[in-house]
């Protein structure tokens, strides 16, 4: 557990990067830090790997003061990722991901050994292991700091924007593989982004930062979706919050129909011709598109994309059903075959029967706090 | 006779000339460099020393190396030493700007990550920065070296400390023009030799460096 007690950190031309902040950051767990820039995030980021000094307060990592153990014995114990990945480029990657063990003594070997297991956790091809960073790809490169970060097995994580500087599809799947690898290794990480998305998606709790650093909101995703605790943090959030909290809503409980369904070649069966539209799937059952009944050799109409059943939120869900001209969300297995199709209609009437959950729980905790006022703000999307 | 015979004038066999040019050459680039290193460091962490620090190398690389050379007789003598010395502060000017250069060129977020994972200063100093500097620091140690190689011909002025440098100012003297040109060709073979070696050199100590530039 890492506890920040008041901290903050003035500078000597006076401006402020963080103002008495306090907060703490769970064991096994993300602990994001996001906010605009200027809102002290990174530096209280590297306040804790002791890169930059607080001018007040403490920082004490599982009870204990960072200041009371030599710097460089502090930071060994502390895995760091930056956005431009910061590899050596003079290493090979194998050197690289092996710099903290060998920085702690394990000989050439042992060092050796450990890259190769850590590219192995980080999906790292073993045949890019003599190669130097400037020949791998920005994903790539961002996996190798990812890995020489775990190297010496570090408690705890600190992460800065860590997958800033790649394109979005890399971020996505980055971000997936990383959540797998968290799953594995159960670190403690403090994590900075500026994308409220990232932080959604990857944070077991979100701390809100806004400029001067003053924290504005330290909640797990969804209570920050449900109940920002002020305008700012509302506006932070940005005008799709409520489509956003679907995400943490499983598509699982979705029933979806299979009568559209029709394999390319086979003729329509009588119900078939009767529906406004047929849902066209190759030989492995793979999505074509969409075509009217009495134009089967049409073209056929783009699904957009589709949803993984179970896996993939009501959001993806959504959607995938607002994408498609047709209005329907087609689901797929985790092999990318069709299981069936949802509509709009079905799809909101799961979010619905979703949030009728909700407010249950929510009017049950109510009544057992009845004058925690703050809890029952009403804060729009949920309910209504 | 063979064009490599020199006349008694020279006191020294083309062998000879050619070891007292390496050994005069070499260890004054080396002693500017070993100046040049801490100097350089000292302008990075004291950006404000950097701007007189250049102005006071470029002034001395100024100064004319004869009158060096006259005024330091008094001091060390009709010497080798006498023409070290010129020599080794001359370097100073393409030194000092090469090792702050190259150490500039390191990128600043590779320094982040060493310090975030627990380098010491002069652990990240010899085996971070220092070798991702060397790329652009054997770049300014070429030129460096050439220019030393060239400019320690005049040390035949005041006896015989010009190396192969001493075959021109005697040919010079006795309008022997078969002295200047071999002379100055084996200067030049020479100087070109040197930078080859260092260029190899470079390349087998930097076999990361072979793309990285095209790439960064």
């Amino acid at each position: 557990m890492i506890t920040f007690e008041n901290i903050s950190k003035k500078y000597p031309d006076g401006t402020e990067a963080v103002a008495g902040l306090s907060l703490e950051a769970p064991d096994a767990a993300i602990t994001v830090l996001v906010g605009p820039s200027g809102c002290g995030k990174t530096t209280t980021l590297r306040m804790t790997n002791r890169l930059v000094e607080p001018s007040g307060g403490r920082i004490l990592i599982d009870g204990v003061d960072i200041r009371d153990r030599p710097v460089t014995q502090l930071r060994r114990g502390i895995g760091y990722v930056i956005q431009q990945a910061g590899l050596f480029p003079h290493r090979t990657v194998a050197d690289n991901i092996a710099t903290v063990p060998r920085l702690l003594g394990v000989d050439r070997r042992g060092g050796r050994r450990r890259a190769q297991e850590l590219m192995e956790l980080v999906g790292l091809d073993p045949v890019l292991a003599g190669r130097y960073p400037h020949q791998l790809s920005g994903g790539q490169q961002q996996r190798v700091g990812v890995a020489r970060a775990l190297a010496a097995d570090p408690e705890i994580l600190l992460m800065d924007e860590p997958f800033s500087a790649v394109d979005p599809i890399v971020r996505k799947s980055l971000q997936d593989e990383f959540l797998q690898i968290q799953a594995e290794v159960g670190k403690t990480i403090l994590f900075v982004t500026h994308d409220i998305d990232e932080a959604i998606r990857i944070g077991d709790k979100i701390a809100v930062l806004r400029e001067g650093g003053h924290l504005a909101q330290f909640a797990p995703p969804k209570e920050l979706l449900e109940k920002p605790a002020d305008e700012f943090v509302e506006r932070f959030l940005g005008l799709d919050r409520g489509v956003r909290s679907l995400t943490f809503l499983p598509s699982g409980g979705l029933v979806l129909r299979t009568e559209p369904v029709l394999t390319v070649g086979a003729a329509p069966t009588p119900a078939q011709s009767a529906l406004p539209w047929l849902l066209l799937v190759d030989g492995e059952r793979r999505p074509v598109g969409w075509v009217r009944p009495d134009r089967l050799d049409a073209t056929p109409i783009t699904i957009g994309h589709s949803f993984v059943s179970g896996s993939d939120s009501l959001r993806a869900a959504l959607d995938a059903a607002v994408l498609c001209p047709t209005g329907w969300a087609t689901g797929v297995d985790a092999q990318g075959r069709v299981l069936g199709v949802a509509s709009q209609d079905e799809i909101a009437v799961e979010i619905r029967a979703a949030h009728d959950r909700t407010v249950e729980d929510w009017l049950a905790q109510a009544s057992a706090e009845p004058r925690d006022v703050s809890a029952a703000r009403p804060t729009g999307s949920v309910g209504r | 006779m063979s064009i490599f015979d020199l006349p008694s004038e020279v006191q020294s066999s083309f062998l000879g000339l050619i070891g007292i040019q390496l050994e005069v050459s070499l260890g004054a680039c080396a002693a500017g460099l070993a100046l040049a290193l801490p100097l350089g460091q000292l302008c990075l962490r004291l950006p404000r020393f950097y701007p007189p620090v250049l102005g006071v190398v470029t002034v001395i690389y100024s100064l004319p190396s004869l009158a060096l050379f006259v005024l330091l007789i008094d001091v060390t003598g009709v010497t080798e030493t006498t023409v070290f010395i010129p020599l080794a502060l001359y370097s100073l000017a393409i030194l000092v700007p090469g090792v702050v250069d190259a150490l500039r060129s390191v990128p600043r977020d590779v320094i982040d990550a060493a310090n975030g994972m627990g380098y010491g200063r002069l652990r990240r100093y010899l085996t971070v920065e220092l070798p991702i500097a060397l790329p652009t620091l054997v770049a300014a140690i070429r030129v460096a070296l050439v220019s030393t190689i060239s400019l320690m011909s005049v040390g035949g002025l005041i006896g015989n400390y010009g190396g192969l440098g001493d075959l021109i100012t005697l040919g010079h003297t006795f309008f022997y023009t078969r002295l200047v040109w071999l002379g100055l060709l084996s200067l030049l073979v020479l100087a070109v030799l040197c930078d080859l070696v260092l260029r190899g050199a470079q390349r087998l100590l930097t076999p990361w460096a072979r793309q990285y530039r095209s790439a960064a």
